[in-house]
Formats: structure tokens, sequence, C-alpha cells
């Protein structure tokens, strides 16, 4: 489903010192360094799982979904597929397959209600009118939009958006969805749905789940496998009960608390 | 062609979201241009004219580059805040989506407030046209169309380069100005009043004299070759280069943060 | 004493930013000095049909247009900074008004130090560039130094009288739900009226005289002016006591909505 093989991502970064005398002499003379933001990764995801992404900020994970969902090019010499496809190359094809939701930016239109943001991406995505009525039915239900979809997008709560989003992303049924810490900011009773709502999705479709986030709660509802990423290479690839079992046998302790002791493991603290 | 004028419906629907602030933006874009045309009627009340050309070859000149102009910016004005939506993550959703990211682009942002500068540019248009002398003919009514038509192409094809341009750097574009907001202003005047070298780069560079001054000596009957009315057509490769520019940018983008 | 430390820490900030961004110093420069040679020709067209008729030396004007462009970040009106703008709008404002420093005299401060600072970076190259082009199309040294020192001072009189104008704008978004149609309503105005379209000597007669006594023929026409001798002698000393009596006058009901304007927030909750 997903094969990621040797994938390397460099950025360019400006460096420049604090100060008036390093900003004159950054004025006329500008040094740039590389970062390896993807040093080398390889993973298989199979269709049908729930995979968590898993690292400090700035490990690289955002570069990774970003690069799978086909937004970013790697560094020549990285290869991927998904679903056969190489996503930076046949980017209109590839697209139709995935539906992505950034937790902390909105695909809505802000001033409309949000039925209007549907039916534009029913359009863009050419779903066909019966197949998009189903879905849209499909959805509602499982998500209460009911009341949601005549209310311009700016007077929804946060929850009631990420519930708004979450169907926006789905709309065209793709069969992977991949999710950028989706309960961020969320209260408890809305968190709870959208995890509900995830695993639904997964079992009723065999939707294959690809979920970065810091809330490890999030992790413990949805994923089966985690991957941990640091400073740009895959530190661990497990089975997260696995993990659990592991740390009850050592004293137990949090959630959070166990993903600390991994940062500090392999001493990725940011 | 569809889901654009999708695009277009849900644009005007939000803009009517705000309604108050839609009248008076109108009418202040209506004011902006009203100054321009306030300059010309207050040089033309000590000048006769400008390397011949008549106070009102002028207005005709002025209302045919401001209504490409708006046209272009009416429907392209997406392009003008590439660079926040580069910045904001949004080019990431529209990459997200199976469609031309040009198309979905050009569908963030209308700005029906150039309404304002249009009824202006019609204005003129249309006054300058009664006034000028001229024998109306079927052609020259055509390459009349043809340069509003594709004047508003290679405007837009010039904001489709100031685009492509955000890919590689947000700051230091403001030189772009010179080829959008310049040549608005300074477009009312044809092109050969600002000297032979500037005609040149005109012609053979960015295509602002295909669009204006040839064409209008042919519809003005001003020595004009029988070819002057379709140079017009020959502006639109201007766009291939533009196109080509910004395929190479998104090659080269690289999202923000997280 | 505050006031002007504030003031002075403002402008470091600001110039640091500036140099931050060569690209955009050397761009702003390159998009000014085209301007001004557009400008320029197009007025050489009509000088070159009807010299008789020209109001002003040709090499008056070209001073006036280059200085024009030289120090536009002083001058024009519609610089405005869009952060106050939005202090104002998403209530940011508040923050505003715990600073031990009134809001007047903060917000003055730091858009003259804003507007020298960016005027600083980009007049000295375009002006160096239009010192070496030929007569009459360049920019010469006044041949008095009083001549110098009164452009000086009407140019200081002049950058007040356009802060103390953006001033009142910003205030009275505090009254209005639409700050853009009111924001380009009143730069359109002025624009014409400060002679940023065409120099006043250009303006027919009744019409000229209404200008210059409006507040507004009290910002870039009288600096601009004195410099090359256009406006000389008792008319460039009437000018420059108006101006100083436009600057007390905006000042003045600039801070007086600024008291109307904080009571209304403080009542509204923000």
């Amino acid at each position: 489903m997903i094969q990621v093989n040797h994938l390397s991502k460099t950025f360019r970064v400006a460096r420049r010192n604090a100060g008036v005398k390093n900003s004159v002499k950054a004025f006329f003379h500008k040094e740039y360094e590389s970062v390896k933001a993807l040093d080398d990764i390889s993973f298989h995801i199979a269709k049908g799982e729930m995979v968590g992404y898993i690292g400090p900020n700035g490990a690289g994970k955002s570069s990774t979904v970003k690069i799978l969902s086909g937004i970013l090019y790697p560094d020549p010499g990285s290869q991927c597929l998904v679903q056969g496809r190489v996503p930076w190359k046949n980017r209109k094809e590839h697209v139709r397959e995935i539906g992505v939701v950034f937790g902390q930016r909105s695909q809505l239109w802000w001033d409309l209600p949000v039925i209007d943001s549907f039916e534009l991406l029913r359009d863009i995505y050419g779903v066909s009118p019966q197949a998009y009525r189903n879905r849209l039915e499909e959805l509602t239900t499982l998500l209460h939009l009911e009341e949601l979809l005549r209310t311009p997008t700016r007077q929804l709560s946060l929850g009631q958006r990420m519930r708004c989003e979450l169907a926006a992303s789905l709309l065209h049924s793709p069969p992977i969805l991949m999710l950028d810490e989706p309960t961020i900011g969320l209260d408890a009773v809305s968190k709870l749905a959208v995890r509900e709502f995830i695993n639904k999705e997964n079992q009723e479709h065999q939707t294959t789940v690809i979920l970065t986030t810091h809330d490890m709660q999030d992790i413990e509802a949805l994923a089966k496998r985690i991957l941990l990423i640091g400073r740009g290479r895959i530190l661990l690839d497990s089975d997260f009960a696995e993990l659990k079992k592991q740390q009850t046998a050592e004293g137990g302790g949090s959630l959070d608390e166990l993903v600390a002791s991994l940062y500090r493991k392999f001493s990725i603290c940011s | 062609m569809k889901l654009y004028w999708h695009y277009v419906r849900l644009q005007f629907a939000a803009a009517m979201e705000y309604k108050t602030s839609f009248v008076l933006v109108c009418l202040g874009q209506f004011l902006v241009s009203f100054n321009g045309f306030l300059g010309v009627y207050f040089l033309f009340s000590r000048f006769h004219s400008v390397k011949g050309w008549s106070y009102e070859e002028i207005l005709l000149c002025f209302g045919i580059v401001l209504l490409q102009y708006s046209l272009a910016e009416c429907f392209a004005r997406g392009f003008d805040g590439f660079a926040g939506i580069l910045g904001n993550g949004q080019f990431d959703r529209i990459l997200l989506r199976p469609r031309s990211t040009i198309l979905q682009v050009l569908g963030t942002r209308m700005e029906f407030t150039r309404i304002g500068r249009m009824v202006q540019a019609v204005v003129m248009f249309v006054y300058g046209l009664s006034r000028c002398r001229v024998e109306w003919t079927l052609g020259k009514g055509l390459v009349l169309a043809l340069m509003l038509l594709c004047g508003s192409f290679v405007f837009a094809g010039l904001f489709l380069i100031y685009a492509a341009l955000c890919f590689f750097t947000t700051e230091g574009l403001e030189f772009m100005n010179i080829f959008t907001d310049g040549a608005r202003e300074y477009g009312r005047y044809p092109i050969d009043v600002f000297g032979k070298r500037i005609l040149r780069f005109c012609t053979f560079v960015v295509p602002y004299a295909l669009i204006q001054y040839y064409p209008l000596r042919f519809v003005l009957d001003r020595g004009a070759r029988w070819y002057y009315g379709l140079l017009p057509l020959l502006s639109l490769l201007f766009l291939l280069p533009c196109y080509g520019l910004y395929c190479l940018g998104r090659r080269h983008y690289r999202s923000t943060g997280s | 004493m505050k006031t002007i430390r504030t003031y002075a820490s403002f402008f470091r900030v600001r110039f640091l930013m500036g140099l931050q961004y060569r690209a955009a110093a050397l761009a702003g420069v390159a998009t000014q000095f085209a301007w001004g040679f557009l400008e320029l020709a197009a007025y050489h067209a009509f000088y070159a049909e009807q010299p008789e008729n020209f109001p002003m030396g040709f090499s008056e004007l070209s001073s006036y247009v280059w200085l024009q462009q030289a120090f536009l970040a002083l001058f024009m009106v519609w610089m405005l900074e869009n952060e106050i703008f939005e202090k104002i709008i998403d209530g940011g404002v508040a923050y505003e008004l715990c600073r031990p420093i009134s809001l007047y005299a903060m917000w003055f401060s730091r858009s003259v130090a804003n507007r020298l600072s960016r005027a600083i970076l980009r007049c000295l190259p375009i002006l160096a560039a239009a010192f070496f082009l030929p007569e009459p199309y360049g920019i010469r040294l006044p041949e008095r130094p009083l001549t110098l020192l009164l452009f000086a001072v009407s140019m200081v009189l002049a950058l007040l009288a356009v802060v103390a104008f953006c001033m009142i704008i910003y205030l009275l978004t505090f009254f209005t739900m639409s700050p853009l149609g009111l924001r380009i309503l009143f730069v359109s105005f002025v624009e014409l009226f400060s002679g940023a379209i065409v120099p006043f000597p250009f303006l027919p007669e009744p019409v000229r005289t209404v200008f210059e006594l409006l507040p507004f023929g009290s910002m870039q026409n009288v600096p601009l002016r004195a410099y090359s001798g256009n406006l000389a002698g008792a008319a460039l000393a009437r000018a420059m006591l108006l101006q100083a009596f436009w600057v007390l006058v905006l000042i003045g009901g600039g801070w007086l909505l600024s008291r109307r304007a904080i009571r209304r927030t403080v009542l509204n909750g923000g």
C-alpha cells in the first residue's frame, strides 16, 4: 500500500547571529547551511493499518507526511510508492486517493455555510451526485453534522469545526487518510468523538490511517503500531501493545512518561 | 470551467457577507482610478497633445489599459495574495486536490470590488470612443475586443510571474510593481510617449506595446501597417515563459513549518 | 524621556528588520527609481511638445520627482501599518493599554520610527543615482545652504503632519465596522490633495489655492518644492507656518480622538 525506501529531504537555511554588526554583515553576504530534515527513511504500511507517527517537534514528521501526500519533492534518489504511484510525479491521480486533515488549519470557507464548502469539494474531486449524497448522509450521521451544515464556518466551535474538517477530507472516500494532530485544542468530548469516528471509518472501509500527534491518548485509542522519528531518522518501529507491556514490566507509568523515556533513550529531546 | 464558476459563485457569496465594506471598497477603487483620470485632466488643461495624441485618444488608451488590468485583477487576483497562500499553508491544501493548482489559486480570491475601477474604465473608454473622429468598421471593433482580451491575459501572465517568484523568495518582489501597477499607471499614455528604447522593451520583452500602442494606431488610423491589429494575438506568446517559470517554482516549493 | 527611549528602541528594531530584508531594500530602490524615470519621461513628452506651457522649470520638476521617490516612505499616507489595524480589530489593543505609556505617543513614535528607518535605507541609493543623471533630469544641491536647512525643517513638519493624519485613520477604526473601506477612501483622497499625483504647480488656479490651504497641502508639497527653490522667500515662510499650524491641529485632534477611543474600548470591554 505505502512503500518508502531511502527517503531523504534537505533544506537550505540562512544563518545569522544577533546584533547590528552581524545584521549589516548579513546584508552583504548571507551564509547558508544544509539541514537534513529526513535522512534515509524506509518503512512499509499495509492496507487497513493504523499507524501512529511520533517524534519531538522538528523531527521530520510533517516533512514525511507532506512528501507522502505529494506536497513536497524529496531529494533525488528517494523512492516512495503509494498504491503503486509516486506521489510527487502523478500528483492529480495520487491525491484523489488520499484525505488529509491538518488539525491547525482549516479547509472550509470561513464566511460561508459548511455545505457550500462541501459542494465545492464535490466538484473539485468530481464525485458523482449519487455517491456524494450517500457519502454525505453517512458522514452526517456518524459525525452528527445535521445542524452544522447550514452554519457559516466562523460561527462553529473548534470541536464542531474539526468534525466538519474530517467530513470534508473524506467526502471523496479516499482509501488513505493522513491526520496531522487532529485533536489539538479540542475538549474531551470532541476528542472522543473524533477518535471513535476514525476507528469506525477504518473498520467499515478498511481505510489506512497515518496519524501524527503529540497526544498519546490518540495513539493509544487509534494506533496499533508506532513509528518513532528523531533527527530525520526512524528510530523505532514497534507494536504499541508490546511497548506498553514492556513499560508495565519496568514499573509502569503514564503514557506521556512512556514517550518521554523513549525520547531520552534515543536522546532526541528537543 | 464549471469548477471555476463554482469558485466565482462562492467568492461572490462570501463578499456579500460584508456589504458595507464591499460598497466602501468599490467606492475607494473608483476614487483611486479617478485620481489617475484627474491627473490626465489637469495636464491636458495646460497642454493640447502629447506626441501628437489628443486628450480623447489618451482617454481611450487609458480606458483600455485600465479595463485590461481590472479584468485581469478581478479574476486573477488570487496570485496577488500568493505569498500569503504559501506562508499560511493554504498551498499545501491546494496541492492535495486533484485539480490544476493555477485554477485553484485563482479561486482563492476574486476582487469584485474592482467593479469600481471598471466603471471608471468603461466611462473613459466610451467617452474616448465617441469623441475620437474615427470611421468604425467591423475590423476595428474586433481589434478593440482583441486588445481587451489579450491585454487581460498579458496582465494575468505578469501576476503569474509574480506568483512563480514567490516560490523562490518572498522578499524583494516589490519590483514586480513596475510591471503591474506601473504598466497600469503609465500605460495611460501610448508607449511611444516614453521614447524609442522603452517602446522597444515593451515590444520584445514584456509585450505591453502589442496590446496598446500598435493596435491603437490601427484603430485610430495613425499610419498603421496592416498587421498591427493582429499583434495582440502575438502577445499571448508571453504566457508561455510565465507558465514555465511557474512550473519551475512549483518544483522548488518547500512547505512551511508544521 | 521615556517616550524618546521607546522611540529609539522601536527605531532600532525596525532598522534591524529592514536590514534583514536586503533583497526587499534593493528591489524597493529599483522600483522607485524606475517609477521616477517613467514619471519624468512622461512629463518630458509634454515638455517637448509645448515648453512654454510648463509651469515650473524642468530641473525643478526633476528634483521634485526624485525627492518624492527617495523619501516615499516618509510622505505616503498609504503606507499604513497593518499591525496596528489588526490590534484594534482583534482586541489586541488591550495589551497596549496595559503599557505604562500613552497609546497615542506609542503609536505615533512607532509610525515615525517605521517610516524613518525605511526611508533611510532607501533614499541614499536613489539620490546618489539621481545626482549622476544629466541636466535637467537629475537632481543638484541647492545653491544656498539655507535652502537645504529650510528643506530639512519643512520635511520634518511634513512627516509629523503625515503621521498625525495616519493616527486619525487608525483611531477612526475604533468607531467603524469597515476599516478597509475607510482606509481606501481616506488614502485615495489624500493622494490627490497632497500632490502625490500631480505637483501643485500643474493644477489650474482656484483648485491650486484651495489644495495649498488644506492640511494635505502641508505634506510633501512644501519640502519637495522648497528644495529646488520653486517655493522660496515669503511664500515658503507662509507655507511652513501653515505646516506648523496643521501639525498642531492634527496632533491635537488625534489626541482627543484617542481619549474617546480608549474610553469606548474600556466601556465596551474591547
